[in-house]
């Protein structure tokens, strides 16, 4: 089943991270995810936005309810966080912990994909970069 | 939104009441680092009681004040770190070992008082 696009957040400056991860953590409530599991969402949310004003000074982030019709059947949400900005040359060293061209502490990527239940990345030089993350509901 | 910083006595208590943007915790940064300047305080509490996610950038930013305000010869606690929020700094990776923490406000005041000891300028 396609995911249902609930809703997409311009990420242009710091103000807009927060959005992201205060909209994402909404829905987050509406699926009744534990509010552990909104915190960590909310969290992997900040760092890929804040990514993409660190290094691509604009994007988006798009926030989608996913279903799993099972069995077991489950519901989570699917982040996109998408960029046309430059890219990230080396993608492996990028997901190493501690590695930063920006400044950081280099926990970002590797760290948010350690906040979610599934975590894709593409990345092309000067094409632009898209994580995807997704967290589900946990079964009841 | 700007945190309000109360001085009491030798401290400082720095409130944190929303979701904090980048450019509000580096101007906490800048706040502390200088109001610990005016008044030769000897302590700082950051309460993040309000705070609903610790990212990076902000568990950075924090620690960053313990160091600097260190260096000034002060020390910094920060309280109120939510459960949800702890157990997400953890998983992030976050090393906050070399941070004082509290469990609220006043555990944290406790924390600088006895730091601060008997007899020992905090009038």
């Amino acid at each position: 089943m396609p995911p249902d696009l609930e809703e997409r957040i311009a990420i242009e400056s710091d103000n807009d991270v927060v959005t992201a991860r205060q909209r994402a953590r909404e829905l987050a409530a509406r699926l009744e995810l534990t509010s552990t599991d909104q915190t960590l969402l909310a969290t992997a949310i900040s760092e890929v936005a804040r990514n993409i004003t660190t290094y691509a000074t604009r994007g988006e982030v798009l926030l989608s309810i996913v279903r799993e019709a099972g069995p077991p059947a489950r519901e989570g949400i699917r982040v996109v966080a998408r960029d046309r900005g430059p890219g990230i040359a080396d993608l492996d060293l990028a997901m190493q912990d501690g590695y930063t061209s920006g400044g950081g502490l280099g926990l970002g990527l590797p760290g948010a994909r350690r906040l979610v239940d599934e975590f894709d990345i593409e990345t092309a030089p000067s094409v632009g970069t898209t994580v995807t993350l997704v967290k589900w509901s946990r079964a009841r | 939104m700007a945190v309000p910083i109360l001085k009491q006595g030798p401290f400082l208590i720095a409130t944190i009441q929303a979701a904090l943007t980048d450019t509000d915790v580096l101007q906490l940064q800048d706040d502390v680092m200088t109001q610990v300047t005016r008044h030769r305080s000897r302590g700082i509490i950051v309460d993040v009681t309000a705070l609903d996610v610790m990212d990076s950038f902000v568990s950075r930013s924090l620690r960053g004040i313990a160091m600097m305000t260190r260096l000034r010869g002060a020390q910094t606690v920060i309280d109120g770190i939510q459960p949800e929020v702890a157990f997400a700094m953890v998983q992030l990776g976050m090393n906050f070992e070399d941070v004082q923490t509290a469990l609220d406000l006043e555990e944290g005041l406790a924390l600088l008082q006895t730091q601060e000891g008997p007899g020992n300028g905090a009038t």
